[in-house]
């Protein structure tokens, strides 16, 4: 008999917990947009916060209430945009892909003995949390005789979620096949080194330097130091020299090259060479 | 004064993780950031204070009918459909919440720290306003706890630690440190 009451008992709660469940699920019924779905679908589920919201879904959120235009969604890239435009029933631009650029070349390279070939010089070991912005509150300015070098402690590689960059020699490079442009590495960096730039972009300058020369000097041997030799060179004058650092107007640079090519110190890469010496070795 | 006394004991003495090593899933599992730490306390204080108040009314029917020894599965029954219908109502009317707590609310359906202070409640055979107070504070000690490893762990994963102990086997002894530390306070009584 005992049983059959325990058995009544766990029964009739279970079935009066059902129906409130039921009861409540119909009254307290909230109604959301069938297009939020679909928008949600459409951006690629990565959450990497590259468009300034938090993660995919609240971006899709703010695309549907109007506050977040079409085309933030740097790693969907054109695709995604012009799906979420399809959607929303809009117009999107076409977007083009934008991937990361680290604005420095002091890649550490030493001679048997332990002196410094080429590269940023260091002036002291930093020994402490490996992130670069508790090493760039050290001393000063770090650990680097470089106000503005990329410290090599990899906070950018943590913040990258699509395993794009790697430190090299002391300093972040980005694998462009792999990165989407999110630019979460940029968000990282204490030393904001870090910029989009078009990929395959053949010409681009590598440092960030706004010390004068001879400071730039004193510190790196691949520093700008403001000589204005590309500017001269340049025939689109698409070059200038602001804060002793030379800056490229993609509007007028039509990707020549020779700019790289009288570039004293070298910080002016160019792709195409770059291709070709890998080509022949 | 019995209350002062309950809610010290279920802060500090006779915390549920770092002491009777309840809900170890959540402290594991939603530790690795400061504020999502935060928010999982609170949500988890909200349910034990509301499981407390709603078993309480449960278990007078059990013991009506003498079925004392279904007290568990009762419950368990009880604490999910509650946390089903609370995160219902969250969502029509205080969204702000939800947006808070909603993410952490299903994980805590089948916490064992909201079972096992509904238990301890029927066990020290409290009363209503002691069973809320026990559930709440119970609550908070959860949250001290994981807020506490949360930021520990926050700065270990900085660190530079060898690779054997990387991730989860620091973080094990990081609580197992957490729990010695906590054990100093297993003398204090002050009622």
């Amino acid at each position: 008999m005992d049983i059959i009451i325990a058995i009544a008992i766990l029964g009739g709660l279970g079935l009066i917990f059902g129906l409130v469940l039921a009861a409540a699920s119909k009254i307290f019924y909230v109604e959301t947009d069938p297009r939020l779905e679909q928008l949600n679908d459409c951006l690629p589920g990565a959450n990497c916060g590259g468009c300034g919201y938090a993660g995919c879904g609240g971006y899709a959120e703010a695309v549907l209430n109007g506050e977040a235009e079409i085309g933030k969604c740097a790693s969907g890239g054109n695709e995604c945009a012009q799906a979420m435009a399809a959607i929303m029933g809009v117009k999107a631009e076409a977007v083009t892909r934008k991937v990361a650029l680290v604005r420095c070349s002091g890649e550490k390279t030493y001679d048997k003995d332990g002196n410094l070939v080429s590269g940023a010089r260091v002036k002291a070991n930093y020994e402490g949390f490996k992130d670069c912005l508790s090493a760039s509150k050290v001393g000063g300015s770090g650990p680097l005789s470089c106000k503005f070098g990329c410290l090599g402690f990899g906070t950018c590689v943590k913040a990258c979620k699509y395993d794009a960059i790697k430190i090299v020699n002391g300093v972040a490079k980005v694998n462009e096949d792999r990165c989407v442009g999110c630019m979460a590495c940029a968000a990282a960096c204490p030393r904001k080194l870090i910029v989009p730039v078009e990929p395959k972009r053949n010409v681009v300058i590598a440092c960030a330097s706004l010390a004068k020369g001879a400071v730039t000097t004193r510190g790196c041997t691949v520093g700008c130091i403001g000589c204005g030799l590309c500017k001269k060179i340049c025939p689109h004058e698409a070059i200038t020299i602001t804060n002793n650092l030379a800056v490229i107007d993609y509007s007028k640079c039509d990707n020549c090259g020779l700019c790289a090519t009288v570039c004293p110190k070298k910080l002016i890469k160019d792709s195409n060479v770059e291709k070709l010496q890998e080509a022949k070795v | 004064m019995d209350i002062l006394g309950i809610i010290l004991s279920a802060l500090l003495t006779e915390n549920f993780i770092l002491v009777k090593f309840y809900g170890i899933c959540p402290f594991m599992g939603v530790s690795k950031k400061i504020d999502t730490a935060l928010g999982m306390g609170m949500a988890v204080t909200f349910v034990m204070a509301l499981a407390s108040a709603a078993c309480f009314a449960v278990n007078l029917l059990l013991v009506e009918l003498g079925l004392e020894y279904m007290q568990t599965v009762v419950f368990i029954l009880v604490i999910a459909a509650l946390v089903q219908v609370v995160e219902m109502f969250l969502r029509k009317f205080v969204p702000a919440l939800y947006k808070a707590l909603g993410v952490f609310l299903p994980l805590i359906t089948t916490n064992c720290a909201v079972l096992g202070v509904v238990l301890v409640n029927v066990q020290e055979g409290y009363d209503f306003l002691r069973s809320v107070v026990n559930g709440a504070a119970g609550g908070l000690g959860f949250t001290l706890a994981i807020v506490l490893f949360a930021s520990v762990r926050e700065r270990v994963d900085k660190t530079e630690c060898p690779e054997c102990f990387k991730g989860f086997p620091i973080a094990l002894i990081t609580a197992g440190l957490l729990a010695l530390a906590f054990m100093g306070f297993s003398g204090l009584s002050i009622f």
